[in-house]
């Protein structure tokens, strides 16, 4: 770390934090078939979860000289590739006759998922794109 | 082939001297890797539609093998001898090594994963009141933590180092400091994956 290096805010922390919520939701979910089941907390979950992704993301533009360019070259392809896995894991779900509210709840779920995560990967490579002393030198 | 910059004050702990090491030609994605991922993609989606057992047993039992083992020997064997290499070897070791990890393990983890939902959901051990129906739960609550770390500090460090090594001029210190997290990550991961070989063991034994 150097004098020069801008503040970040603790995303990759919010990120996990996010992440734990929609699996908290979907093991919750999850753990209670077939019977009928509240979706009251895997939907307070839910919501937490994607708030957090929103603040998160917010958070980002609020950072001076943030590598965006970096962030989005990686974040579209890891976003490609986990768009690919929660459809997979989708398709399973659909498989095994899920509908209703929990069809609902888990696919947004996986919606988090797919975006929160490329954000993390891209997040990471922008930044430490710039920050330390020899990156800086490549411009 | 490019060099990685010498900044010894920026490299915790090493005293490198001599010419600075060299990154061997590598791409981040290598090809083999899309066959491989559509590889895995096309077994989950017939391997569930199909939903036959055995079927279902193969890819789980496989494709987790494969993850756990990855994991225990990366976190257990590799993560240490890799720690006391000098800063060249594990340049080198990094640049051929990183690129495998980047496309095997999201392909070994999602087709584990959907095929132990669907296999639990053909025994109908995800039901409740089914016998093992604790361990089930026990194992996706394991997972869960698993995929938290893997996909917060693992992936994100693993795809930051390859995309440093592939600067000019990459910095030694981000690659030091990513490839710390990703060994002691891959630690973390191996020994959550000793409380995957109790539960799987005992939801056999049942």
């Amino acid at each position: 770390m150097n004098d020069s290096e801008p503040k970040y805010p603790p995303f990759t922390e919010i990120a996990m934090g996010s992440l734990a919520l929609i699996v908290a939701g979907g093991i919750y979910l999850s753990a209670h078939l077939p019977q009928h089941v509240s979706l009251g907390p895997a939907v307070v979950l839910l919501a937490l979860s994607a708030g957090l992704m929103v603040f998160n993301l917010f958070s980002l533009t609020r950072v001076q000289g943030f590598a965006w360019e970096r962030f989005f070259a990686v974040g579209k392809w890891s976003l490609l590739a986990y768009t690919i896995i929660a459809a997979l894991i989708e398709y399973v779900f659909l498989q095994n006759h899920l509908s209703g509210g929990p069809l609902v709840v888990l696919t947004l779920s996986l919606v988090v998922f797919a975006v929160h995560v490329p954000s993390l990967v891209g997040f990471t490579v922008a930044r430490y794109h710039t920050t330390l002393p020899a990156a800086v030198a490549d411009h | 082939m490019v060099s990685v910059t010498s900044d010894p004050g920026a490299v915790e702990g090493q005293a490198h001297s001599g010419p600075p090491p060299v990154v061997p030609e590598f791409v981040i994605v290598p090809r083999w890797g899309f066959i491989w991922s559509a590889f895995v993609l096309i077994a989950v989606v017939v391997v569930v539609a199909v939903n036959s057992l055995w079927p279902l047993m193969f890819l789980h039992v496989t494709f987790g093998a494969g993850w756990t083992i990855v994991d225990l020997f990366l976190g257990f064997a590799l993560g240490p001898i890799l720690g006391r290499l000098s800063i060249p070897a594990r340049v080198e070791f990094t640049a051929r090594f990183m690129p495998k990890m980047v496309v095997l393990m999201p392909g070994l983890v999602a087709g584990t994963l959907a095929a132990g939902w669907q296999l639990s959901t053909h025994l109908g051990t995800n039901m409740t009141g089914a016998a093992g129906h604790g361990w089930v739960v026990a194992s996706m609550i394991v997972v869960g933590i698993m995929s938290i770390i893997a996909l917060g500090l693992l992936e994100p460090a693993n795809i930051t180092v390859l995309i440093e090594m592939k600067k000019p001029r990459p910095n030694p210190a981000v690659i030091e400091r990513l490839m710390k997290r990703f060994m002691y990550t891959a630690g973390i991961l191996g020994v959550m994956q000793v409380a995957t070989l109790v539960i799987m063991t005992r939801l056999g034994s049942l």
